[in-house]
């Protein structure tokens, strides 16, 4: 068996009976039989515990981890390697983190919404410092745990708040995003997004779908450089996205994990969020530095809430608080400062806005230089969609067959949607990387 | 819009109002019956205390340490560990469960280095959000693998305790603990409440320097309740966030996890760095389940994980590797046993000066201050006496918790004085 397939299946625990449903039904009965098997120190709580699968996305590295032959490639899960292959701290955070060492800063604890500094600078960043909406406080900032931590927290008052409203999530999506918010309680529902057939964005689907979603909805909408598919609307389509919302009474919540990724530029990657905003329209705002800050381990990112008023978003802000404390009580505060120091600094952020373009550019030239090579070994197939689509991520359409032999086969980790991190190939790789793909293609 | 508001927190389906549909530009009004919650009855003293203009001010409510001189202390072991960890190339995801290093001292901290347990990786771990993330997962693995057992909790307790469990959707008991009449433990309380509770029931325990009472179990008493504990079924689970911290020795400090141990108990613990290794904001921990053999404890901590990773995928680093870089040297381990023992050893000190100035003034018994241990003194004031407090620039929590932390050779007397003020009124 395949290194990677060894590391995926895992040994089930020794079977055993199953423990009783409840301990409320029959319960003289049932609690003695738990009692004689606990006694004893044969029996487990956790004996009917399963075996949980794989993360799907953070799997992947595991299992690339354990693989050792040399060839091996990850483009799992979506963090920026250089050239080299190597993970990246950017030069200003690197400038970043001498200041703040310099700072002697104690470690106390953060308020239970963050570092006030890092909430301005990120609230800016995402709705523009001259925004008419920051200055009139219809804008609260919670700083949270990266984007998984914002998702979370806002789901969490998605379902306090809204009880009975579901959440629409395009089809596909971040395999996390329907964990988040059925863990919270809220229940999950699709609307259409990716087209195989154009391997494109099926809008008229995707309309159709959010036409008939209940008023009040919760609608994910990926602010940019959708994941996984990397397929974005135009502008236009934004706009009638918008309309729809507004008429129908949505709530967005815009996931916006890869601004700069997208076009290379912080501020173009933020419009349709600003374009919401701007409408007036009530949302939602995800918001992590993962990606664009290099600075996935810290954990750091901010929920926005829009809302009419001052005075909305005063109390959306206390529930919000109330919600995080729950969760984790404050967030990290190592992260923040970092952000505070880069966003905060006009010339750190243009030097931010360099390394930036930077990235995306790698990104944008080993696409090209794939879509080449794949052109040059197999001139028959259409290889456009890959150079179509913007971010980290292209998804190839490949099957679970064709997923399966490219890391049996040729060591290459990718998730099983036919995902992969472009972010992880390098221009040494490419060629390598194009003749896997043609052989899935062609051979399974 | 007024319809659309009502129904938000109604539980029907939502329908804006008709004349929300007629308007292209209107926006429906999501957040109109969102009402303001209750400030947090900890962290909202902080903030009344901040605001506060009198220079002689004294904030004696959340659990944070002060020197002396009523300044946040970082300690030199954790200074020179940020000196080696600095220019880190390193700042990927750590994995769903965090840093194994850190977790690997964390159980040897928690369960003691020769622990079959820990030799034989038989404990499940996951690095986790301090102690209140340590907790969380433990309520959300019980509402997804124990959904009908409810959780018991000591009256009283850290108020976000409730907090945690309630959002988690655990349902809850409380059982007795404090005596207001002994200002000491309810023991005979607490027994029968224990042998009331349904069988299989989980207790969350505070495995010392009850926090906010500061009133602990002798050993013996810990010996009986784990033994009654055994009789019931019960699953103890003991919230840890101040090992080190209350006598000054790490041993002593989780002895009542030994003794749960030794009878047999599978056991479950929340560790947090955040006081007795001064980490606050670096949100670090560790949330541990004992198992009965190692396929168990892969297939537990991989939930552990899959619960994590819709919470926050991963935990975040910066705390990991400090703490992992003071427990992996023996110089800075040493070190930080020093350090953590004299930050105890400073509010014992202030403990004693406290109580010496009431019954000198006082003339009555205020033996509690001593005989309570750990950050927190549980007063026997009451709300009013606690208002009376704030028109004196003195600030602790309504239910009379004084944090000794923020007790020092300068403002013990004053504070000494307040107290016997507002309680011979």
């Amino acid at each position: 068996m395949p290194m990677a397939q060894r590391v995926l299946h895992s040994a089930r625990g020794q079977g055993s009976r199953p423990m009783p449903a409840s301990v409320g039904t029959c319960r003289r009965s049932s609690a003695r039989h738990f009692l004689a098997r606990t006694v004893a120190a044969q029996g487990s709580r956790f004996e009917t515990v399963e075996q949980a699968p794989p993360d799907p996305i953070l799997g992947v590295t595991q299992a690339f981890r354990a693989d050792e032959d040399d060839r091996k490639l990850n483009l799992g899960v979506g963090a920026y390697r250089n050239d080299d292959l190597q993970p990246v701290v950017l030069d200003v955070v690197r400038k970043a983190e001498l200041r703040v060492v310099e700072q002697k800063n104690n470690k106390e604890y953060l308020p239970i919404d963050g570092f006030a500094p890092f909430n301005k600078v990120s609230a800016e960043l995402m709705f523009g410092a001259d925004s008419e909406l920051l200055a009139s406080g219809k804008i609260v900032t919670l700083q949270s745990l990266s984007g998984t931590g914002s998702l979370r927290v806002g789901a969490a008052f998605v379902n306090r708040f809204f009880p009975g409203a579901k959440v629409y999530i395009p089809n596909p999506s971040w395999g996390n995003h329907k964990n988040i918010f059925a863990d919270a309680g809220v229940d999950v529902a699709q609307y259409k997004y990716f087209d195989p057939e154009t391997i494109g964005l099926d809008f008229s689907g995707m309309m159709a779908d959010l036409e008939s979603a209940p008023e009040g909805s919760v609608v994910i909408l990926h602010a940019c450089a959708h994941n996984p598919t990397g397929i974005d609307p135009t502008v236009e389509q934004w706009k009638e996205v918008l309309e729809i919302c507004q008429r129908k009474g949505f709530l967005p919540f815009f996931d916006s994990a890869y601004q700069g990724f997208a076009s290379g530029d912080l501020i173009t990657d933020a419009f349709a969020v600003r374009m919401f905003a701007d409408a007036g329209l009530e949302m939602l705002v995800s918001q992590s530095y993962a990606k664009n800050l290099g600075l996935y381990g810290e954990r750091v990112g901010a929920l926005h809430c829009v809302a009419k008023d001052e005075g909305n978003a005063k109390r959306a802000l206390s529930q919000l608080k109330r919600l995080a404390r729950a969760l984790y009580s404050n967030p990290p505060t190592t992260g923040a400062r970092i952000v505070a120091e880069v966003v905060g600094d006009p010339e750190l952020f243009e030097e931010w806005k360099g390394e930036m373009m930077g990235m995306a550019g790698r990104i944008k030239e080993v696409r090209q230089q794939l879509v080449d090579c794949l052109k040059q070994k197999s001139p028959n197939r259409s290889w456009d969609f890959i150079t179509d689509q913007i971010g980290m991520f292209s998804y190839t359409g490949m099957s679970n067959a064709q997923v399966e032999n490219m890391t049996n086969k040729h060591h290459v980790y990718m998730t099983k949607d036919g995902r992969i991190s472009l972010a992880g190939l390098s221009s040494g790789k490419v060629e390598y990387l194009a003749n896997a793909i043609v052989d899935s293609f062609d051979n399974c | 819009m007024l319809s659309a508001s009502k129904n938000l927190l109604s539980g029907t389906c939502l329908r804006p109002a008709a004349s929300a549909k007629r308007t292209f530009s209107s926006v429906v009004d999501f957040w109109a019956d969102v009402e303001e919650a209750p400030r947090d009855p900890i962290l909202g003293v902080t903030e009344k205390f901040l605001a506060d203009p009198n220079p002689n001010k004294i904030n004696l409510g959340v659990g944070a340490y002060r020197d002396d001189d009523g300044n946040p202390v970082v300690l030199d072991c954790v200074r020179e560990a940020e000196k080696r960890i600095m220019g880190s190339k390193f700042m990927e995801y750590l994995p769903m469960g965090g840093f194994k290093e850190f977790c690997d001292h964390s159980l040897k901290l928690a369960y003691g280095e020769t622990n079959p347990l820990v030799t034989g990786n038989k404990i499940a771990a996951v690095q986790s959000l301090s102690g209140t993330g340590s907790c969380r997962l433990m309520a959300d693995f019980m509402h997804k693998f124990k959904p009908g057992a409810k959780v018991y909790i000591t009256v009283p307790t850290w108020s976000n305790h409730h907090n945690i469990w309630g959002d988690a959707r655990v349902e809850k008991e409380t059982f007795r603990y404090y005596k207001p009449e002994t200002r000491g433990l309810d023991f005979d309380g607490m027994m029968e409440d224990i042998a009331a509770a349904e069988g299989g029931s989980f207790f969350l325990l505070h495995a010392c320097a009850h926090n906010p009472t500061g009133v602990d179990p002798t050993a013996d008493q810990w010996r009986e309740i784990s033994k009654l504990m055994r009789e019931k079924g019960h699953f103890p689970f003991f919230d840890m966030a101040y090992q080190g911290f209350a006598s000054g020795d790490c041993v002593r400090d989780a002895q009542a996890i030994e003794i749960f141990l030794s009878d047999g108990h599978m056991v479950g613990c929340s560790q947090s760095y955040a006081k007795n290794m001064g980490l606050y904001g670096q949100r670090i921990g560790c949330f541990s389940l004992t198992c009965n053999n190692e396929q168990e404890k892969i297939a537990v901590e991989s939930q552990m994980k899959r619960i994590a990773r819709a919470t926050y995928s991963n935990p975040p680093l910066h705390g990991a590797l400090l703490v992992s870089t003071v427990l992996g040297d023996p110089e800075l381990k040493a070190l930080w046993y020093k350090e953590v023992k004299g930050m105890a050893d400073r509010i014992i000190s202030m403990r004693t000066a406290l109580r010496n100035n009431l019954e000198s003034i006082s003339g009555d018994s205020w033996q509690h201050v001593t005989d309570q241990i750990g950050m927190f003194c549980f007063s026997g004031m009451t709300s009013e006496h606690v208002d009376a407090l704030y028109e004196k620039s003195i600030y602790m929590t309504s239910n009379g918790r004084i944090s000794m932390a923020g007790v020092t050779t300068k403002n013990v007397e004053t504070l000494a004085k307040a107290m016997h003020e507002v309680t011979s009124a």
